[in-house]
């Protein structure tokens, strides 16, 4: 390849051509276009007269001039010509090929791995030796050369990771000895890992940088702020917009999209999708994602932080007028207002709210302690806290209690008694608040004591410095019972005006973790992956993956030992998202001492095919300059080149649907079916509507003509009434406009019958291709909410008696518009009084088409069934086409035959 | 012994002798239709004298000859009347018609050539002029003025003969008789002069007449355009052009004097003239012919 500029030539010596272009020049100018001999006989009056224009006796310059660029497009293109040309520099030595096999990585990873494999295989015929460091997943040891051919058998093990690369490692340290050349494919993120392995490795020879110039996205966790949930966007590249999805689970447990936000970057790199969602809605989202965006980072993983709990608070006591720092709830009102949604009211009216906890502060006797005890076993919390109350009241067989209680209770340090105020005692392993610490001043002046009984250690998860129960709790069914032994008020113990009290609420899952706590309070649990996220952004279920400290997990940065995912410990939820908190995308910017090369440098291109046709123009053009020049373009001739040349120029130009099809399909009824673009399918179509068609003229006063291929783009569909609509799988969708057209058709008493031709085994949770193909295609249709036929549907009786609808297959159900809601069955009438018009649409998959299809001599073109079965059920088959097509003539008019006694009577009356 | 018959000489004669016959009627029947259409008038010489038409009763003189006494007017009264006649004195008309080949062209196909139009004008006035009782005769070639239907056969078949080869004809004014009528047809696109002369000597023996010069519209449009080559018909003239547009308006210009200049020739000479094209119908023609000539009769 020889270059000159961003061109470079595959066979320049044909460029020599070039030299013969003067030589042309003065041939052609020498030779005048040939003259035209006319028989004239007022040539006598012509003798003597000159010519004006000189220029003419020989070639006009213009056309030479176009005949010569003609020619040298001509040469050019023959030579090869590509605009910025890859040149394959044949390096030398030994190659390195760095990728850095990020979370970014991901989105095109096998363009990726082609690009590897071609620089192998180039290295392979070069015979140098290779050696390919993935950086997130650098090797334990320095990299060794091998041969190519290894390097691409290992190829298939090599794969993106869920984590930004060198976070753990210095690559720096495992390159190998000597100089190498590089070749470092990237993904187009700033890091600054980069730029001392950059430097480390232009230390060692050339390096180049593939780099792909789309752009990547990425989000960060999600936090609620305003009570509205706030998911910042990250862009490195030129992306304008960012849909944003928050996935969960419905309440049939299937996953899926309940809400969209499309963000617009407006220039910045970082723009927030703002979700504002009832708490319903908001506690279901597992994850948000940015559509369209197959990479880890593109997807942000929600955890208790972005969940609000319903709490409902009831005190025992009603609140006494003025004194608010002590009402029984203030504190815990306090606690939970930032992070909890509040239910107040009375027990029986909270519980049909469903809260996830419920807090009884001194109640002795809950009032509906059944339905209560019911709520906990489905998988309530229930918290009380102690007080006078409870203290008083004998608690004897109080299920809702995790321990029995003695009555009276004790106090410590009070005026009254000895010793000093207690502190607590450390939390215990296996308690929820292990591994939070006490802080020194919360002291229990008073509680209420535990009855001694086995079960009592293993029910108490914080106790006093001196070994009594301050908190308990106990299963029940499936939830929790908790008691802490003090007063929700600052009374009995300084425990509610501490950090403490929040944290030990937060353990106990009553509130979520407020998102600016960084992190402290995962240290000490160990945390057991649930979900973990793959490069791609897909989640996977962990399995057996063994636990993670929250040390590792606090740090909130994932790498090779933590994975990206969800993390939990009891009942609490962590997720690990592949984007840090503090995390900022921005676009590589690469030194000019590299070459790069990927989508980010202009694109080859070839130039050949261009240039030939500017030369086969420019020469369809001279022909026509040459007929002018000589005289002979005139009249109809110039008419003729010109509509010839617009025709050549705008071969796509179609016109609307022509006037003669147009006058066929308005002049009576024609059955027409949609062009799939599938040949043997709409050859099918066209002679199942054959098919039906003589079955109409032979048994009905319906005599349509022959049937018609409709191209939804250009006809008109207002002439026709029944459209036949086979589906394939790679149909093209049709343009807006002509849904416009469509949607006006079928608004105006038009009728589509949808054919997926799948026999119908796309039921519920399962699809054909043809079934979702058809849900695209028919989404932007106005169609009305359907269902399966009933029986009593006008179809089954507008001219036979039917009751199933076979095509080529017997599948059970097509669906039809729905009857509205208020259709009753009247007394004594075998119908229901249904719509009042045309079901729009018919959707099934039997293949009518197949079985109604004719051959040119009349005789069927496909079996149907087995024997007389068979051909009895191609019977019913045209007995359902000739009901559809009464359907679509006539409406709901034997629907209004059932009522004719009635009417008559009445009209007697 | 007599020589066998020559049987080919006489089959090629009897061919060619079929081939003119039935070229006759069509010439003559276009000539005929074209003639029915022009509505016959009186050709009265406005005087006393042999005719068809009633003039005047008058008293018989003496002198007048019994017989012509009209019994059935002079019984109404006790003079004897004479119905007189109008006076109509046939006169002699020369056609010349052009027959050079210049005259064998037309511009486009949908249109008869020049000859065709000047021959088929020709008969038609011819017809007209015969059955007016005048006597027609040809100045090219020479068929002798002569009234009558048997003449009107001549005529066609001199007028379907083909034409010479000469690229441009003249006209021929030898035979024309004195103090008759002459009717020129040419497209006279030829060397002016012999028309000049032409007329200069039928004008000294008062020959009056009438010259119509039919051109085909391409003639008069020349709409030609590019490099061209322009032959005559005959191909012994021939003119090169670059760029046939550009002379379009001098060729005009010409093609206009040449018109003035017949015109003047015709109005020194007594005579009329005027031009036809082929692109118009024959009618329009074939009445200002008949009218032209009916003028100075």
């Amino acid at each position: 390849m020889w270059a000159i500029g961003p061109i470079g030539f595959a066979s320049p010596l044909l460029l020599l051509g070039l030299v013969a272009l003067p030589i042309l020049w003065i041939l052609l100018r020498a030779v005048p276009p040939a003259p035209i001999r006319r028989r004239f006989p007022g040539v006598a009056l012509l003798l003597g007269l000159t010519d004006e224009a000189v220029q003419a006796d020989r070639t006009p310059w213009w056309l030479l001039l176009l005949r010569m660029a003609a020619l040298a497009a001509a040469i050019v293109g023959f030579a090869g010509p590509v605009l910025n040309p890859t040149l394959q520099v044949a390096g030398a030595g030994p190659l390195v090929i760095v990728t850095d096999a990020s979370w970014a990585s991901a989105r095109d990873w096998p363009r990726r791995t082609e690009r590897l494999r071609q620089a192998l295989a180039e290295a392979t015929m070069a015979g140098r030796p290779v050696a390919v460091l993935a950086l997130g997943d650098l090797p334990p040891e320095p990299l060794v050369f091998g041969t190519p051919e290894a390097a691409e058998a290992a190829l298939p093990g090599l794969a993106p990771k869920p984590w930004e690369p060198g976070a753990d490692a210095d690559p720096v340290a495992v390159l190998p000895e000597g100089r190498f050349e590089t070749l470092w494919l990237s993904d187009g993120l700033a890091r600054a890992m980069r730029a001392p392995l950059l430097a480390a490795l232009e230390a060692r020879g050339m390096v180049r940088v593939w780099q792909p110039a789309t752009p990547v996205l990425g989000l960060r966790a999600a936090r609620i702020e305003d009570g509205a949930l706030r998911v910042p966007v990250l862009r490195a590249g030129p992306a304008e917009t960012a849909e944003v999805v928050a996935m969960g689970l419905d309440p049939n447990g299937v996953d899926r999209d309940l809400a969209r936000v499309t963000v617009a970057f407006e220039g910045a790199d970082l723009a927030e999708a703002v979700f504002d969602l009832p708490p319903e809605l908001r506690n279901r989202i597992a994850r948000f994602e940015i559509a369209g965006s197959r990479t880890a980072g593109a997807v942000a993983l929600t955890d208790d932080a972005v969940k609000r709990r319903k709490v409902a608070l009831i005190a025992g006591g009603t609140a006494r007028e003025g004194l608010e720092l002590l009402a029984p709830t203030h504190y815990l009102r306090q606690a939970l207002a930032p992070t909890a949604d509040i239910l107040d009211g009375t027990l029986e009216d909270v519980l049909l709210a469903k809260p996830d906890v419920v807090i009884l502060a001194d109640v002795a006797e809950p009032a509906e302690s059944d339905r209560l005890a019911e709520w906990v076993e489905e998988g309530g919390v229930l918290i009380r806290f102690a007080g006078p109350r409870l203290a008083a009241s004998d608690s004897g067989n109080d299920t809702l209690l995790p321990v029995r209680i003695r009555a009276g209770g004790r106090s410590v340090g009070g005026t009254m008694s000895w010793g000093e105020p207690r502190g607590l005692a450390p939390f215990p392993d296996g308690s929820p608040f292990a591994g939070l610490t006490v802080p020194a001043d919360v002291t229990v002046r008073a509680q209420v004591m535990a009855e001694p009984a086995p079960e009592l250690a293993e029910r108490t998860i914080a106790a006093l410095a001196d070994g009594t129960p301050l908190v308990t709790r106990a299963r029940l069914g499936q939830g929790w019972t908790v008691l802490f032994h003090v007063t929700a008020n600052a009374e009995w113990s300084s425990l509610p005006l501490s950090g403490l009290f929040v944290q030990m609420l937060e353990r106990l899952s009553v509130v979520t973790r407020p998102p600016e706590e960084d992190g402290k309070d995962l240290l000490g649990v160990t945390w057991v992956a649930q979900r973990l996220l793959s490069a791609q952004g897909t989640l996977t279920d962990a399995g057996e993956a063994a636990g993670v400290p929250g040390e590792e997990l606090a740090k909130g940065v994932p790498g090779p030992k933590v994975l990206p995912g969800i993390y939990a410990a009891g009942e609490r939820r962590v997720a690990l998202n592949v984007i840090a908190p503090d995390r900022v995308l921005a676009r590589a910017d690469w030194p000019a001492s590299v070459v790069l090369e990927g989508f980010d440098a202009p694109r080859e291109t070839p130039l050949k095919g261009a240039l030939l046709a500017a030369a086969l123009v420019a020469l369809m053009v001279d022909i026509l300059a040459s007929l002018a020049v000589s005289g002979r373009l005139r009249g109809a001739r110039a008419g003729a080149v010109v509509v010839l040349a617009l025709l050549a120029l705008a071969p796509r130009a179609q016109a609307e649907m022509d006037e003669a099809r147009a006058i066929a399909a308005a002049s009576n009824v024609v059955l027409a079916h949609v062009v799939t673009g599938n040949v043997e399918v709409d050859r099918v179509a066209e002679a199942g509507l054959r098919g039906l068609t003589d079955v109409l003229f032979r048994r009905t006063t319906v005599e349509p003509s022959a049937p018609m291929a409709v191209d939804l783009e250009n006809d008109d569909l207002a002439l026709l009434t029944f459209l036949y609509w086979p589906v394939t799988p790679d149909q093209p969708a049709p343009s807006p406009t002509a849904y416009a057209r469509l949607n006006r058709y079928l608004r105006s008493g038009g009728m589509i019958l949808f054919d997926t031709r799948d026999a119908d085994i796309a039921g519920f949770g399962t699809a054909t291709e043809t079934g979702r193909r058809l849900q695209a295609l028919a989404a932007p249709l106005d169609i009305p909410p359907l269902e399966p036929i009933p029986s009593d549907h006008v179809l089954t009786r507008t001219f036979y008696l039917l009751q199933d609808f076979p095509g080529r297959y017997s599948g059970r159900t097509i669906w039809v518009e729905a009857a509205p809601p208020d259709a009753e069955q009247a007394e004594g009438m075998p119908f229901r009084n249904l719509n009042d018009g045309v079901t729009p649409v018919i959707i099934g998959g039997n293949d009518w088409a197949s079985a109604w299809a004719i051959d040119a001599r009349g005789l069927p073109m496909f079996p149907v069934g087995r024997g007389l079965g068979g051909e009895r059920q191609r019977e019913i088959a045209y007995r359902f086409g000739v009901n559809i097509v009464m359907h679509v003539l006539t409406g709901n008019y034997k629907s209004d035959q059932v009522h004719v006694p009635a009417l008559l009577e009445r009209l007697g009356q | 012994m007599s020589q066998p018959p020559d049987i080919g000489a006489a089959l090629a004669l009897r061919r060619e002798g079929e081939a003119a016959a039935s070229s006759l009627p069509p010439l003559l029947v276009a000539a005929e239709h074209l003639a029915a259409t022009v509505q016959m008038g009186g050709h009265g010489r406005r005087r006393a004298g042999t005719g068809a038409e009633f003039w005047q009763f008058r008293p018989a003189h003496a002198g007048d000859e019994a017989r012509l006494i009209d019994w059935r007017r002079s019984a109404r009264s006790d003079l004897q009347i004479i119905r007189d006649r109008e006076r109509e004195a046939a006169q002699s008309v020369h056609l010349w018609v052009d027959d050079a080949a210049s005259m064998r062209f037309s511009g486009a196909k949908t249109r008869v050539e020049k000859s065709a139009r000047a021959r088929l004008l020709a008969l038609a006035l011819a017809v007209l002029m015969i059955r007016a009782g005048e006597r027609v005769g040809l100045a090219g070639p020479l068929a002798p003025p002569r009234p009558g239907k048997a003449q009107l056969m001549q005529l066609a078949a001199l007028l379907s003969a083909e034409g010479a080869g000469a690229d441009y004809g003249a006209p021929e004014a030898a035979a024309i008789l004195a103090r008759s009528r002459a009717v020129f047809l040419s497209d006279f696109m030829g060397d002016p002069t012999p028309v000049k002369a032409a007329l200069g000597v039928l004008a000294d023996r008062g020959v009056s007449g009438v010259m119509v010069q039919v051109l085909d519209p391409v003639e008069e449009e020349f709409p030609f355009d590019g490099r061209t080559i322009f032959e005559s018909i005959g191909g012994t003239l021939r003119f090169e052009t670059r760029q046939a547009a550009d002379l379009r308006q001098r060729y005009r210009d010409r093609l206009n004097a040449r018109r003035d200049l017949l015109a003047t020739l015709a109005h020194a000479a007594g005579w009329q003239f005027s031009t036809h094209h082929t692109g118009q119908p024959a009618q329009a023609a074939l009445l200002w012919l008949y009218a032209a000539l009916e003028r100075r009769r």
